[in-house]
């Protein structure tokens, strides 16, 4: 679902972030990525959001080659995968139930067919009855599930997370990734990037490992 | 709708196995094409009620925007509406090709007429008219305001006026010169003028005003092009969250421009209706004085204002350029729009 072949990203001011980074996440695949700060997670990250292209290699999502697509089709790639936060990135002016919506209005849903999905997308990380509060109004942890039922309300086969329990304590964190699991369960390809080692290492995933850029377990 | 197409066969990817059952009810409820049609068009007419909400909800910002866009707008319908009252003016003088002989002072009635026969006969005059002294200073006191002053003269300032009608003077300018020279020579004729000249003269003033409107209504159209694009310029940093957020889950540079455009839109549509009802209380306070003036004149002029064609024209002028403005800002700035 996500693959990497010898992908290199480098930057004119700091020279290669990746190198040579090869890697295969499969359908229904659960993986996390680690590494130290500067060792090149959010490039990957914002590579595999297609956010930047790479320098060198190949970057496959679904079977599709990342360097083929074109500028104005990106938007559509990107609503294959759902992006949770480690600052939610949730629109404070919007309510609970605007924010979960907008892939959906963005993917031109009907009204109906929005409600119902949103409903069942809070249903799923317990945030029911919440759709009127303001981002705001909500505990951290229930920000970050909004994060999630944002990220999952299109159902997206991918679904990336960018240290979705730093801001957490462990009880949280435990439920957040519960709900990964779940998502894992169904078909879903997730990839989590954290230095949390005590959660990695209590669950027992495969692991990503970025060292200056370059891939050292995987 | 080939968009909506595209939209339907993207959010179904072909192989989702364990998700048989989702993958049906988008089918039928979300993949329907007249709810994506709908769904379309809802989308536009939110955009379009939001981003008035967005303007009302920054009174201040909004109104200092407008005012400026609708005091540049109004300057230009002004000056186009001046042009036309101008042109108004000199509208009825166009045909005129007649000349006009001012008889010297000595020349009696009786000479004036058996002057003005012998010009009849002339192959090339359509036709002559006398006017007399005493006719001359009966209109001068009616028309010009000056009644009682002239009352207070003791003689008749006024001269014989031989008002002649040349065949087909237009066409050739030559042949009317040297009518006008001969006429020159004649000793009755202390003046001879020949009113073409002066249509001729007011004309290419005329044309120079119009130029000169033309290239400040350019001109202020620029300005309102720039003033609009800027304002975009900030909406969209003050909203750059919302901007990466909305491109990170998938939304497309038209989807993301839409309200914007619509803040544009209605930016120009507001600033071009106040900009009427400026032009309008302004050539409200002016028309009476400009009416009264005319009266004492020949009369005939009345203050022309912005007519419907003239008025849809201005609002939809000031509509496209608001639109114009945002979308050219947009264009620029989404692509560089990149989140950390």
């Amino acid at each position: 679902m996500i693959k990497f072949v010898n992908v290199t990203k480098r930057y004119p001011e700091t020279g290669d972030v990746l190198r040579n980074v090869s890697f295969h996440l499969r359908r229904g695949e659960i993986a996390f990525l680690t590494g130290h700060s500067g060792a090149g997670k959010s490039t990957l990250l914002r590579l595999i959001a297609a956010m930047e292209r790479c320098s060198r290699g190949q970057i496959l999502l679904d079977g599709q080659d990342l360097e083929s697509v074109k500028e104005n089709q990106l938007p559509y790639i990107r609503r294959k995968m759902g992006f949770i936060y480690q600052d939610y990135k949730l629109l404070q002016d919007r309510t609970v139930f605007d924010n979960v919506a907008l892939p959906l209005v963005i993917a031109g849903f009907g009204h109906h067919e929005i409600a119902r999905r949103v409903r069942a997308a809070l249903d799923k990380v317990s945030l029911t009855g919440k759709e009127k509060k303001y981002p705001l109004a909500l505990s951290g942890g229930e920000q970050q599930r909004v994060g999630i039922a944002r990220a999952v309300v299109n159902k997206p086969p991918i679904i990336v997370a960018d240290e979705p329990t730093g801001n957490l304590d462990p009880e949280l964190s435990e439920e957040i990734m519960f709900l990964f699991g779940q998502f894992q369960q169904v078909g879903v390809t997730v990839l989590i990037a954290s230095h949390d080692i005590s959660l990695i290492t209590q669950l027992n995933h495969r692991v990503l490992k970025l060292d200056h850029g370059q891939l050292v377990s995987s | 709708m080939k968009r909506v197409n595209k939209n339907r066969i993207r959010k179904d990817p072909p192989a989702r196995p364990a998700r048989r059952q989702d993958t049906r009810q988008t089918k039928t409820a979300g993949g329907n094409f007249a709810d994506k049609l709908n769904a379309y068009r809802d989308l536009h007419a939110h955009a379009l009620f939001s981003s008035l909400g967005r303007l009302i909800d920054s009174p201040f910002t909004s109104i200092m925007t407008i005012t400026v866009l609708a005091i540049a707008i109004s300057l230009a319908s002004g000056f186009y509406i001046l042009v036309v009252n101008l042109q108004q003016l000199t509208g009825n003088l166009e045909t005129s090709n007649q000349i006009s002989l001012f008889l010297r002072d000595d020349v009696s009635d009786a000479g004036a007429n058996k002057f003005a026969d012998s010009i009849r006969q002339n192959a090339s005059v359509q036709d002559v008219k006398l006017i007399t002294k005493a006719q001359a200073l009966a209109e001068f006191k009616t028309f010009s305001g000056f009644g009682a002053a002239i009352n207070a003269l003791k003689k008749n300032p006024l001269p014989i006026v031989l008002e002649v009608i040349p065949k087909n003077a237009l066409e050739d300018k030559e042949g009317l010169e040297a009518l006008l020279n001969s006429f020159q020579q004649s000793p009755e004729v202390d003046i001879a003028q020949m009113d073409l000249q002066w249509v001729e003269r007011l004309q290419s003033i005329m044309a120079l005003a119009r130029l000169f409107a033309t290239l400040l209504n350019v001109m202020l159209g620029g300005a309102v092009l720039f003033i609009i694009g800027n304002t975009i310029r900030l909406e969209l940093h003050n909203r750059r969250n919302e901007v990466v957020i909305a491109k990170l889950v998938g939304a497309t540079n038209s989807f993301i421009q839409r309200p914007f455009l619509y803040t544009g839109f209605w930016i120009g549509f507001i600033s071009g209706v106040s900009a009427w009802f400026i032009v309008t209380a302004l050539m409200l306070i002016l028309r009476q004085p400009v009416e009264k003036l005319s009266g004492l004149y020949e009369g005939g002029f009345h203050l022309l204002f912005l007519n419907f064609t003239e008025t849809l024209a201005l609002i939809g002028i000031s509509s496209g350029l608001g639109v114009v403005g945002s979308w050219a800002v947009l264009i620029y700035q989404l692509q560089h729009t990149k989140p950390e």
